[in-house]
C-alpha cells in the first residue's frame, strides 16, 4: 500500500505539475502522438475497409490481415523501425499506427456492412451513384460502428504511446522509463496513474459522441 | 413503350432466372407480371432500370435499347418502390421522398415544396412529413415509397410487390389509391405480385410466369379468365377450385351468384345491366 501512497504523494508534489518534465506537458506530447497516430492510421484504414465494406471485396484478406497485424508486438515493431530508420519520431508512430489501423479497418468495413442491404439496394435504385450511396447512405448508417473503431483506436494507441520515451521521445512514457531507471516507483506508478485516468476520460468522451450520433 | 426482346439472365453461380422472355408494355398503362417465387419476375423488373442486366437479349424503352444508357441516369428517369418501402432510415420522410429530385439537381426549397405535394397526393398528413421511417407504420410507409416513385414525375413506374408486407385490409386501401392515382396519372407501370388477384385487379395486361421467366398466358384478366390457355393458368388463377366459378341460384324469389360449392358470392343486380 505504501508505494500507492507514494504515487499519490508524487502526483500532488506541484514540482511534477511544472516545466517540460511536468504532467501537463507529458499528456500534452503524449495527446499529440496519439493524435498524429490516429490521423495517419485513419487516413489509410478508414478508406480502405469503406472500400472494403462497399464493394465487399478483399473481405478474407483484410481480416487475415488485421488479424496478423493485432499479434505483432508494438515494442517489437518499435526495435525493428528504429533498426530501419533510425531514432526520431517516425519509429514511434509507424509501430503506433500498426497498432490502430485493425480497429479502424474493422469498424469501417463491418460499419458498411451492417447497412441494411435493402437499403442499399433501393438507394442505388432511385439513382444514386456508388459515390453517393457510399457517402449518403452507407456512411452515414454505419457512424455509429465505425465511431467505435475509433473509439478502441485511440484507447489502444492512448495506452501503448508511452513506448515512444523508450528511444528517447517525451509524453507519459517518460516516467516509466525514467522511473525504472533509478528505481523510483511512486514516480512509475503515478505516470501509469495518469495513463489509466487519460484512457478513461477519453473513453468518456467517445461514449457520450456514440449515445449523441443518431444511428 | 418498353419492349423485352428474348431477354435471359443467368446468375454467376450458373443458375438460370430468366431463359427467353419477349414481351412488350404499352405506355400508360399497367402490366402486371404475376407468379411464384423464383419464377423470375422480379429479376425481370429490375432489367427494366439496370438494376439487373441481361446475359443476353435487349429491353428497349421507346425503342432504345438501355444498355446503352447509363444506369444511374436510367434509374433516375424512372420510377421505383419496392417491397418495404426501402426508405433511408436516416431521413425524414419528406427528405426521403424529395430524394430523387435532389439528386436530379432540383433546389432543397423546391424539392421539398414537391415532396409535400407527392406526401399528400398519396393520402400522407403533412404532419408526417418530418418524422422518420421507422415512426411510421408499413402502410404509411409504403405510402412514402409511392409518393417518392412518383415525385420526379416519370413516366414509367416498377413496382416491385409494394403492397406484399401489409395487412390486407391496408392492402387494399393502397390498392385503391394506387388504382385512382393511375386513373389520374396515366403513368406506364410495370408491377411485380404473386398475388393473382391484386394481378388481376390492377393490370391492364397480366403476364402469368412459370419458372424460369416462361409464359404462360398474357392478356387482359377477363381474357384470361374466359380462355386459361393451359391446366397450370387454370390452376393458378384458382379456376380448378371452383372459387371463380359461379352460377346462379334462386333464394327467396333473389338471384344470388353462389360459387361451385354454393357458398354465395354476391347478388345480381338488374341496376348494373346497363354497361
Amino acid at each position: 500500500m505504501s508505494v500507492f501512497s507514494e504515487a499519490f504523494d508524487w502526483l500532488s508534489t506541484s514540482t511534477n505539475w511544472h516545466g517540460p518534465d511536468g504532467v501537463p506537458h507529458r499528456v500534452l506530447e503524449h495527446l499529440g502522438y496519439t493524435a498524429l497516430t490516429v490521423v495517419i492510421a485513419s487516413a489509410i484504414a478508414i478508406p480502405l475497409g469503406l472500400w472494403i465494406g462497399h464493394t465487399g471485396r478483399l473481405r478474407g484478406l483484410a481480416i487475415a490481415v488485421t488479424g496478423a497485424l493485432r499479434a505483432l508486438p508494438t515494442l517489437g515493431l518499435l526495435t525493428l523501425v528504429v533498426l530501419w530508420r533510425g531514432i526520431g519520431l517516425t519509429p514511434p508512430i509507424a509501430a503506433l499506427v500498426v497498432l490502430a489501423i485493425p480497429p479502424l479497418l474493422a469498424g469501417a468495413y463491418a460499419g458498411v456492412e451492417s447497412v441494411d442491404r435493402r437499403t442499399v439496394d433501393a438507394a442505388r435504385g432511385i439513382g444514386m451513384t456508388e459515390w453517393q450511396v457510399l457517402t449518403r447512405v452507407e456512411v452515414p448508417l454505419s457512424l455509429s460502428l465505425l465511431l467505435g473503431g475509433l473509439r478502441s483506436a485511440v484507447l489502444q494507441v492512448v495506452a501503448t504511446a508511452t513506448v515512444a520515451a523508450y528511444i528517447g521521445l517525451g509524453g507519459l512514457g517518460r516516467y516509466l522509463l525514467d522511473g525504472i531507471a533509478v528505481r523510483d516507483y511512486p514516480q512509475m506508478l503515478g505516470g501509469s496513474l495518469v495513463v489509466v485516468v487519460l484512457a478513461l476520460l477519453l473513453d468518456g468522451a467517445f461514449a457520450l459522441l456514440q449515445r449523441l450520433s443518431p444511428t | 413503350m418498353i419492349e423485352y426482346r428474348s431477354v435471359g439472365k443467368t446468375y454467376d453461380d450458373g443458375s438460370p432466372a430468366v431463359d427467353d422472355f419477349s414481351l412488350v408494355i404499352p405506355s400508360h398503362s399497367t402490366t402486371v407480371l404475376v407468379g411464384s417465387s423464383g419464377c423470375g419476375k422480379t429479376t425481370l423488373l429490375r432489367m427494366v432500370n439496370r438494376m439487373v442486366d441481361p446475359t443476353h437479349g435487349q429491353v428497349l424503352i421507346d425503342d432504345v435499347d438501355i444498355a446503352t444508357r447509363g444506369p444511374v441516369e436510367l434509374r433516375r428517369s424512372i420510377g421505383y418502390v419496392m417491397q418495404q418501402a426501402g426508405l433511408l432510415p436516416h431521413r425524414r420522410i419528406v427528405d426521403n421522398v424529395a430524394t430523387p429530385l435532389r439528386l436530379a439537381g432540383v433546389p432543397r426549397r423546391e424539392a421539398r415544396e414537391r415532396a409535400m405535394d407527392a406526401l399528400a397526393k398519396v393520402g400522407l398528413g403533412a404532419d408526417l412529413a418530418d418524422k422518420y421511417p421507422r415512426q411510421l407504420s408499413g402502410g404509411q410507409q409504403q405510402r412514402a415509397g409511392v409518393a417518392r416513385g412518383l415525385v420526379a414525375d416519370p413516366n414509367i413506374l416498377l413496382m416491385d410487390e409494394p403492397f406484399g408486407a401489409v395487412d390486407p385490409i391496408v392492402r387494399a386501401d393502397l390498392q385503391r389509391q394506387l388504382q385512382t392515382l393511375q386513373h389520374e396519372l396515366g403513368k406506364t407501370i410495370l408491377f411485380v405480385t404473386h398475388d393473382i388477384e391484386e394481378a388481376f385487379l390492377l393490370g391492364d395486361q397480366v403476364v402469368i410466369l412459370r419458372k424460369g421467366g416462361v409464359v404462360a398466358q398474357a392478356g387482359s384478366p377477363a381474357e384470361i379468365l374466359a380462355a386459361p390457355a393451359d391446366d397450370f393458368v387454370r390452376s393458378f388463377v384458382g379456376l380448378d377450385k371452383g372459387r371463380r366459378r359461379l352460377r346462379i341460384a334462386e333464394l327467396d324469389g333473389q338471384r344470388v351468384v353462389v360459387d361451385e360449392h354454393g357458398r354465395p358470392a354476391g347478388v345480381l343486380d338488374p341496376t348494373l345491366d346497363r354497361t
